[in-house]
């Protein structure tokens, strides 16, 4: 029996290493500053195992017995911990003092077992050979737990995950010594406890991405307001003083204080280029910012929009922050909303003789997925064609040319096999970068003479500056996004995964 | 004990209880069918008794079977204006190109493509003009073929290793010299698709037919696909497995069991291009095949018959046909001035009573399959690579599985269906096919969800149905010696006014064979009555 506390030892050490290494990297993941946070967690951890050894000196009885209380408590507790503080996150204003009483708390329960260990094992070994034996255990558990963390751990478990399993552990540490050892008081009712929380770990390591998913929420900057998960996508928006902003599965759509840059870029190049406008198309855009700014010319008879999801048309005609900034736009009389998939309403209103538009705005989220790959492809583009006027024009947003180069001029030269006339332009938005759009038609684009009133960023001499590429983002060769090779997509993943793992 | 201890204790063994409940949960069960061909009706044909003819119907020609073969046979006898019936023993044509559909989806039950045509299938081409899946030529004469209908992108991913990787050749974990082997086995490949041979014809070619006779490469067939990559030196695990699985998903059987001129002319036969796709491209449809097997049945549909047993056939000058009908329970007689007789071989030589020649069915054997088509509630997923059109499983026994709703242009389908393809090639196609009839259809489901959910615990609670067809008879095997063999090459002799059209006289179960098949033994008939202008 004695052998194997020893070997326990090794599994305690390892599980304690690997709570401090999970309570390190999640500070710093959540909090950022990896330096600060590992320095001050692991000092934390280290003076609170302090404290635990010094009082473990009140433990007079039933040493074994409090030792496999100590055991379930630390699995719980630490096994349990990074879960706890991933769901916290959000929710605690305070989230430093539940991240370091956690710390604390953990470290404590740490710093008991290896004193109450030394004394339960005194009579068995001399004291020479106990003291080697113990710390060897120690520093080799210490050993393996900081080499498995970063090769298998974090990569195929995760954080969640990896801190259940060792809970586990420390908890098997419990059910052994309560079901093996000799009279130990009050054994049956612990051994119950320590199934349950044994349990209570499996369930948790089991359902491990259930509460990433919960989670999620917690790497939003700025407080979340509201949060919904449609059929289609996740949607959040974030307040952080006069700043709201929008999340689509977590990638920005907009902040408040600059889309106006955005939407008038968007806009108003095209728009203030026809003579007048009266039908309009938009695809995407249910936040009726877009709209918004399409409003503003009078001679538009009817808007047409195309939203797949009718959880964002809603939201952003019901709550009262969205409809101050849309200018309450999807109320308007002119507005056809049509909840359905782009491509299929195309080619269905194609085919049923819907008359055609005179504006047609693309405003879809980048083409980071094969699904929305579809509508920048050029089977997508040509199917336009039937709801366009030789004088209609079209403008798609077309993600940053500065960070995705190749991706931005693949969509201009998907536009240009399609049989349009392409323009590139685009423009300075501070909480997006370097943004970009493309017009298309079946004549070249001629710069509007003059823009409605009251536009805060677009004017005829800002739309001369849009029209500029410098050599940084100048034309490359794209190449063509079609259904059967969606080019386009493998260009967006290469060139912004690059963006971010180069930050 | 006191109470506050009591009730930890009982907590405790509640929350095991609770949680051994919910680990060992039975997988429910998922309500679905398993259809097959109507192997009852079939096997009656090998003795079973019939009323006699009740009455006696007159055409010009009678096709027997309603499946590519078939139906292209119609098609090209109907464009000559034709007096003719044809005649299907199950209640739908289509043979293995058949499709089903339900509120989510159309779904294929058997082929699901066809690659990009080469410039040899003729026939197919025209087809393909015809039905609008070739919308024109560019300048330089390559097809265009119409956008929907070219497989989207991404069109094939591989599990390996517990991920998704892009594309089929494995590649995760794989080394240099795995590698090197892959890249050493594709130049060799492609100088075959490049080879003619010494009488001018390309080395490997589609329709089977046209390719070259030269003695040389005609060799190959006598030797099984294992035994030339033994002897090329092609040793890798990977590229092996990546070979077998080629030939059981193209001919039901592994690399012991086809020959190396088959395993090659996989490889080496596509040469198929287009104007807007890359030469790799396959063309597809929701409902797989079964979307040719609706054009060209509306285009007849006028002389189909389905529900039709044919149970003799009696050659002659004027042949005759007997028609069980297993509705009415009568059998009506059908005097014809020439015959079709689009089946396999081995339901042809049943057929076929007394005359002036003997139909031999030696030599041709088939892989029995089983395919399952799974509705499910979501998406399935996994690590790594996006959802793919074909979705490969290495080393698995079954195959994988398709998307029927991959080419939907919507953004996100919330429900889907998808088709998962098992060749049933443990054991020979005898004793195979025998174990297989002895499965109840919950052995199967079992089977089938035990794989699935092993693949895709995601998908655990969300497989709405589970419908099943089993093929004895799938698709011809073309073991070593079979398709430059003797057997086949009497198949191909034509006896008029009795012909023959069916995939499994190619060796090859394709499209491409069948459909070819069909339009040629029609222009047989046209000719042998007087009929073609």
């Amino acid at each position: 029996m004695a052998p194997l506390l020893l070997v326990s030892v090794f599994v305690i050490a390892t599980c304690g290493l690997v709570y401090e290494l999970v309570a390190g990297t999640l500070a710093s993941y959540l909090l950022g500053d990896s330096v600060t946070q590992f320095s001050t967690v692991i000092g934390a951890y280290l003076s609170a195992m302090g404290i635990g050894s010094w009082l473990s000196r009140y433990v007079r009885r039933n040493l074994v017995g409090v030792f496999a209380q100590v055991e379930i408590l630390v699995g719980a507790l630490g096994g349990g911990s990074a879960a706890l503080l991933f769901l916290l996150f959000e929710r605690v204003e305070m989230f430093r003092i539940v991240l370091y009483a956690d710390v604390l708390a953990v470290g404590i329960l740490v710093g008991i077992e290896i004193p109450l260990l030394l004394r339960i094992l005194k009579d068995r070994f001399e004291f020479s050979d106990l003291v080697s034996r113990v710390f060897t255990f120690d520093y080799a558990g210490a050993l393996f737990a900081s080499i498995l963390f970063p090769l298998l751990l974090v990569p195929h478990l995760g954080l969640i995950q990896t801190g259940f399993l060792f809970g586990m552990l420390n908890v098997m540490v419990a059910v052994w010594l309560l079901f093996t050892w000799p009279d130990i008081p009050g054994a049956r009712p612990q051994r119950g406890l320590a199934l349950a929380v044994l349990l209570a770990l499996l369930a948790g390591f089991i359902h491990a991405e259930d509460i990433t998913g919960t989670a999620e929420a917690a790497t939003y900057p700025g407080k979340v307001i509201h949060a919904q998960s449609t059929p289609y996508q996740r949607i959040v928006l974030t307040r952080s003083g006069q700043d709201l902003r929008l999340y689509l599965n977590g990638n920005l759509q907009f902040s408040s204080l600059d889309e106006y840059r955005y939407h008038e870029a968007l806009v108003h190049p095209l728009m203030a280029s026809l003579a007048q406008p009266k039908r309009v198309l938009i695809i995407g855009g249910g936040d009726g910012l877009a709209l918004r700014e399409i409003l503003k010319y009078t001679s538009v008879q009817q808007v047409v929009m195309v939203d797949l999801d009718p959880a964002m048309t809603k939201l952003f005609a019901s709550n009262p922050l969205l409809t101050a900034l849309n200018h309450d736009a999807l109320a308007s009389p002119k507005l056809h909303i049509v909840n359905r998939d782009a491509f299929v309403w195309l080619r269905d209103a194609a085919a049923a003789g819907e008359p055609a538009f005179d504006a047609v705005l693309i405003d879809l989220p980048d083409p980071s997925n094969y699904s929305i790959g579809k509508l920048y492809s050029l089977t997508f583009y040509r199917a336009l064609h039937d709801l366009l006027k030789a004088e209609s024009r079209i403008v798609v947003q077309s993600t940053s040319p500065l960070v995705a180069r190749k991706t931005y001029w693949c969509v201009a030269d998907t536009l240009a096999a399609a049989g349009y006339q392409v323009t590139p332009y685009h423009t300075y938005v501070p909480s997006f970068g370097e943004w970009g759009f493309l017009l298309a038609g079946q004549r070249p684009w001629r710069a509007p003479g003059h823009y409605p009133t009251g536009l805060r960023f677009v004017n005829a001499e800002e739309t001369a500056n849009m029209l500029h590429f410098p050599a940084d983002m100048a034309y490359v060769e794209g190449g063509v996004q079609r259904l059967d090779n969606q080019l386009l997509v493998r260009h967006f993943d290469e060139e912004w995964s690059a963006y971010q793992n180069a930050w | 004990m006191n109470r506050r201890h009591w009730l930890t204790s009982a907590a405790g063994l509640a929350g095991a209880a609770a949680a051994g409940v919910w680990l060992h949960r039975a997988p429910e069960t998922v309500p679905g069918e398993l259809l097959g061909a109507d192997h009852a009706l079939g096997h009656r044909l090998r003795g079973g008794t019939f009323p006699a003819p009740s009455e006696t119907l007159t055409t010009d020609v009678l096709v027997v079977g309603g499946g590519i073969a078939g139906l292209a046979a119609g098609l090209r006898l109907r464009d000559a204006s034709a007096d003719f019936l044809l005649a299907e023993l199950e209640e739908e044509v289509g043979g293995n190109s058949r499709s089903g559909a339900n509120a989510i989806s159309a779904y294929p039950w058997g082929a699901h493509y066809v690659p990009l045509p080469t410039k040899e299938s003729v026939e197919v081409r025209r087809l393909f003009e015809r039905l609008g899946v070739i919308t024109g030529y560019d300048p330089a004469g390559l097809p265009v073929y119409d956008d929907y209908m070219l497989c989207a992108d991404p069109d094939e991913r591989l599990y390996l290793h517990g991920r998704w990787q892009d594309g089929l050749v494995p590649l995760l974990g794989v080394g240099a010299n795995e590698r090197a082997e892959y890249q050493r086995f594709f130049d060799h490949m492609a100088a075959y698709k490049a080879l003619r041979g010494k009488d001018g014809r390309r080395a490997f070619s589609i329709p089977i037919d046209t390719s070259s006779g030269d003695p040389e490469l005609r060799a190959l067939d006598r030797l099984s696909f294992r035994a030339w990559l033994d002897r090329e030196g092609y040793q890798g695990e990977h590229l092996r497995w990546l070979l077998d699985y080629s030939c059981r998903d193209d001919y039901g059987a592994g690399l012991d069991h086809v020959s190396a001129w088959a395993g090659i002319h996989y490889f080496a036969s596509r040469n198929g291009r287009a104007s807007n796709a890359e030469h790799d491209t396959v063309l597809t449809w929701a409902a797989g095949n079964g979307w040719l097997v609706d054009k060209l049945r509306t285009a007849i549909a006028d002389h189909v018959r389905t529900r039709a047993l044919a149970i003799r056939v009696k050659d002659g000058e004027r042949p005759t046909v007997d028609l069980y009908l297993p509705d009415e329970n009568r059998v009506v007689r059908v005097r014809a001035r020439a015959v079709v007789l689009a089946v396999p071989r081995f339901v042809a030589k049943r057929l076929l009573h007394g005359g002036r020649f003997a139909t031999n069915d030696q030599g041709f054997e088939y892989s029995p399959w089983l395919v399952a088509n799974l509705s499910l509630d979501h998406l399935p997923s996994g690590p790594g690579a996006d959802l793919a059109w074909d979705n490969v499983v290495y080393g698995s026994a079954m195959l994988g599985y398709v998307v029927s709703t991959h080419q939907s242009l919507a953004m996100r389908p919330k429900q889907t269906v998808i088709t998962w393809y098992w060749p049933l090639d443990h054991l020979p196609p005898a004793a195979a096919r025998q174990q297989a009839l002895g499965r109840s259809t919950e052995e199967w489901k079992h089977l089938i969800q035990t794989e699935v959910l092993h693949l895709h615990p995601e998908l655990k609670g969300a497989i709405r149905r589970i419908d099943l067809r089993l093929w004895g008879h799938a698709m011809i095997r073309p073991r070593p010696g079979f398709i430059w063999g003797e057997a086949r090459q009497q198949a191909l002799r034509q006896h008029p006014p009795i012909f023959f059209a069916h995939s499994d006289m190619a060796g090859i179960s394709i499209f491409e064979e069948a459909y070819t098949f069909g339009v040629k033994a029609a222009e047989g008939v046209l000719d042998h009555l007087g009929l073609r202008v």
